[in-house]
């Protein structure tokens, strides 16, 4: 089947397999591999994209659910002329970035997080981040990180 | 081997600063290529049919029904491997793909290739391998038993007629941990036209990976080219191959790249665990606290096959009495083979298994004293100039076990309860748990584990530093996990030349020779080593070219005016150093375990505080703080995160983190069945750095990111008996152990 989506500003029609999920289509199909996949259960976060404004695991959307939706991935979340969110360059600064794996995953969350609480404690980010498996930095750069200057941001 | 103590030139973003990673911004923007994000032209997508029993015979497979889908392009088995049938990095022992019989759960026994990942999939699927079920050999003691065994060790040290008059036994276990790092397996194999391959894929040793993969392929060496793809996390996982092979078979049979990505179910199935341990301790102790004589019996469960057990056994044997000083010690260790997943690295590497059992005897002792387990500690406490209490080695480089434990003494600890705030009690937002029903406890312990590959192991790591008019490239086969190697050897190389401009670049095993693993946290050192090494060679014949004696990004210097550019200096050819790093050599141990075996050593301490709901069974790790021992920080950001990451996977081995077996057969391959600690289960950590510069390290650095793994395992179980009262002899604890059904 053809479904019509907005990723990342642009519109698409993409035809799609029935059972597909919308991680497979933006990954396979629309040469989108920043969502990772690592564990296609929705238990790691790392493909966590925003579905109409909210964080979802594309590998538990259907891609055929995603018909007429507005998706953003971590590929569509840079700032002005390329800038980086102010979410990245507090995760890059506090070194919260090991393996980067999960990395997307967390920058999308995050940046959904500040977009409603511009100023998060650490257990707001804590609570925020609670689907994003992360194992190698044991969390505490990604908590500095967004519960500090990504926070302070303007 | 010169001392590598020399003072590092300053320039911006040398050692000692944390500069960001080079990596970082792609990995941000989602534009780091992982192994899993590789596409090539006319590419197949390959899937593995894997064995659903711990042990059987194979009565017959029968591949028909796959070939005849749609899209499939090969069904390869054990009569299409072409060289040597087996593999193994320590010994050839275990089959590219069964052939007879297999000998544990989610062994490979055939291979697929077709047009995508879902056909490959029903492909596997598709295949019918009739089994024999046999009775599968479970019980390592059993195991033991029987003489099932990949290696033994046993170390005799000092007088063992030697008795204390307080002495504590116990027996401890602990299970079979994940690495589950985030990135499954993956990679991409690409066949050129003269039969050979290039295999791009994410390893932490390409060339050990070569070296077995040459040998089942039956090519030359240069036939068979591999390339670093974007890792997605190791932890021990990628040291023993897994689709390595496969993918290079299915590759070579169809003519077209081949392109394979593990999900996370058969990546659980794909690489080696920690080896599950038995251990059986004696402590014997004088009035005073002095340790009198150790004496350990362990068993490691090393699975079906080789991998690295024998080296793992070595650790577990070698470390088994900890950081502390003894005079006499008896110590056997077996590696069992069995009909469970096989064993090998993970990160500790041996040492974490007999951390939590001897540090857990420490406590024992100190209450069979009456004196404190910090002051025992104290009281034995292993340092420079000291002899190992189980190999006999003079400790000659740094070692300072008393400064970690003082330092980490001497840290605030948090308020006396926890807050009425439901996330931070055990069970969260669960609400389960009043804060009338808190228990809290507070659990010490100390690590100790060898640097580098041990036992007269020919070690070494290569890199090639090339001047160009940008600056300085620094050519490596090493592999970056994430840990950060990448920045540190820029930051290396930068402080040996005074170039800020330095780019890491990853060459293929053609081009360049061995980095040795990314693993016994040995990087900075050797990797780091032979970078400073390279990056110093280049720097002596720049300046020779131009008579100088200084250079930068600018070019090369005499007082204060620039007499050659960079561009000037290359006008007479080329300027590259290739180095190759050795470590101070070891021995092969003696019949009884004795010698020089190790060359160098790390120590961490780690206290643990625990909120504990006895009554259900919840654990809320509140805090880890620790002191470890690092030589020198070249980068403290990098060294932070291998902490608070390290003491994260430590705590699951402690409360969460264990496969579930039944009859050999995994029940919880899943992340909703195997759990790894989330942010909300992470503790806060502070870290103190004890800087003793280590002799040989390039400017003082120490490998340091397996030790907070392996003490915060035991701290924390201590803090959880403080709390309750129960004895814990097994991690993970269960909810169970702590309500004592």
């Amino acid at each position: 089947m053809i479904i019509r989506l907005t990723v990342n500003g642009t519109r698409q029609s993409v035809e799609v397999d029935g059972p597909e999920s919308l991680l497979h289509t933006l990954r396979e199909r629309l040469g989108l591999p920043g969502s990772k996949n690592a564990c296609e259960q929705g238990e790691c976060g790392s493909c966590t994209v925003l579905l109409d404004g909210e964080p979802v695991c594309s590998c538990l959307v259907m891609a055929a659910d995603a018909d007429g939706a507005d998706v953003v991935t971590v590929e569509g979340l840079a700032g002005p002329a390329g800038a980086l969110h102010p979410v990245q360059q507090a995760l890059l600064d506090e070194g919260a970035v090991q393996c980067g794996f999960c990395t997307p995953g967390v920058v999308v969350s995050a940046a959904h997080l500040l977009s409603i609480n511009p100023r998060p404690a650490p257990d707001e980010v804590r609570e925020a981040l609670a689907g994003n498996l992360c194992r190698c930095t044991g969390y505490g750069a990604i908590v500095r990180a967004l519960a500090g200057p990504a926070g302070e941001a303007p | 081997m010169s001392t590598r103590l020399d003072t590092p030139i300053r320039v911006e973003g040398g050692v000692g600063a944390s500069p960001t990673r080079p990596d970082g911004i792609p990995k941000l923007r989602g534009e780091f290529a992982f192994s899993s994000d590789l596409q090539a032209d006319r590419q197949l997508w390959g899937a593995t049919v894997r064995s659903p029993h711990a042990r059987a015979r194979i009565v017959s497979i029968d591949i028909a029904p796959a070939l005849a889908i749609g899209g499939v392009h090969a069904v390869l088995t054990a009569g299409d491997v072409p060289g040597n049938p087996r593999f193994g990095q320590e010994r050839a022992d275990q089959p590219v793909l069964a052939r007879d019989e297999v000998h544990f759960w989610g062994e490979a026994v055939c291979i697929v290739a077709a047009d995508d990942r879902e056909t490959a999939r029903r492909a596997a699927a598709a295949v019918v391998v009739s089994y024999e079920p046999r009775e599968p050999l479970t019980d390592p003691e059993e195991a033991a038993r029987r003489g099932e065994t990949f290696r033994t060790i046993e170390v005799v040290n000092g007088d063992q007629a030697r008795r204390g008059e307080v002495v504590v036994e116990g027996y401890y276990e602990t299970g079979m941990q994940d690495q589950a790092m985030l990135g499954t397996e993956s990679g991409l194999a690409i066949p050129d036209s003269e039969g050979g391959v290039d295999l791009y894929i994410s390893t932490q040793w390409m060339h050990v990976d070569h070296r077995q993969i040459v040998a089942c392929l039956g090519l030359r060496p240069e036939q068979v080219r591999l390339h670093l793809a974007g890792i997605g996390g190791a932890f021990g996982a990628r040291e023993d191959l897994t689709l390595q092979i496969h993918l290079c078979l299915l590759a070579l049979h169809t003519g077209r790249p081949v392109k394979m990505v593990y999900d996370r179910a058969e990546s659980f199935a794909g690489h080696v665990h920690r080896h599950p341990a038995r251990l059986w301790y004696r402590h014997e102790a004088d009035r005073e606290g002095n340790l009198v004589r150790v004496e350990a019996r362990v068993i490691l469960d090393g699975g079906a096959y080789a991998e690295t057990s024998a080296a793992v056994l070595a650790n577990s044997a070698y470390f088994a009495a900890g950081p502390y000083r003894c005079p006499s010690v008896h110590v056997t260790a077996a590696a069992v083979r069995t009909n469970h997943p096989p064993a090998g690295a993970m990160r500790g590497f041996g040492a974490n298994q007999v951390c939590f059992a001897c540090e857990a005897q420490m406590d024992r002792l100190a209450a069979a004293l009456g004196i404190d387990p910090i002051q025992l500690r104290l009281r034995n406490a292993l340092g420079h100039g000291d002899h190992l209490p189980t190999s006999g080695q003079e400790i000659t480089g740094s070692l300072p076990t008393a400064e970690v434990i003082r330092s980490v003494a001497a840290l605030p600890l948090p308020d006396e309860g926890p807050g009425d705030d439901p996330r931070h009690l055990p069970g969260g937002l669960g609400l389960t748990t009043p804060r009338s029903a808190v228990h809290r406890g507070i659990g010490f312990a100390v690590g100790i584990k060898n640097i580098f590959f041990s036992e007269a192991f020919d070690d070494y790591a290569e890199a090639r530093a090339v001047l160009t008019p940008q600056g300085l490239e620094v050519h490596t086969a090493a592999a970056e996990v994430g840990q950060g190697m990448v920045t540190v050897l820029q930051q290396i190389a930068r402080s040996a030349t005074g170039l800020s401009r330095v780019r890491v670049l990853f060459d293929h095993t053609g081009q360049i020779g061995s980095a040795g693993s990314t693993s016994a946290s040995r990087q900075t050192q050797m990797t780091g080593g032979a970078t400073l090494e390279a990056a110093a060679g280049v720097r002596a014949e720049a300046l020779r070219r131009a008579d100088a004696d200084r250079l930068d990004d600018a070019g090369a210097w005499r007082g204060g005016d620039l007499v050659a550019t960079l561009e000037e200096l290359l006008a007479a050819g080329p300027i590259t150093h290739l180095a190759r790093h050795r470590h101070a050599p070891t021995e092969k141990p003696s019949p009884t375990g004795q010698g020089n075996l190790h060359a160098g050593f790390c120590v961490a301490a780690h206290r643990a505080v625990v909120d504990v709901d006895p009554e259900l069974g919840l654990v809320r790790v509140i805090r880890v703080d620790t002191a470890q021992d690092v030589g020198r920080a070249l980068n403290p950001q990098a060294v932070l995160g291998q902490i608070e990451g390290g003491i994260l996977q430590g705590v699951g081995l402690a409360v969460m983190e264990g496969l579930v077996l039944e009859e050999g057969v995994v029940r919880n391959a899943s992340f909703t069945d195997y759990l790894i600690p989330t942010i909300l289960d992470a503790p806060e950590v502070e870290a103190v750095l004890i800087e003793e510069p280590e002799p040989g390290g390039p400017f003082g650095a120490k490998g340091m990111a397996e030790l907070p793994t392996i003490s915060a395992t035991p701290a924390v179980v201590a803090a959880i008996r403080a709390a309750t009262g129960r004895p814990l002899t097994r991690v993970p604890v269960r909810p169970e152990d702590i309500v004592g059904l």
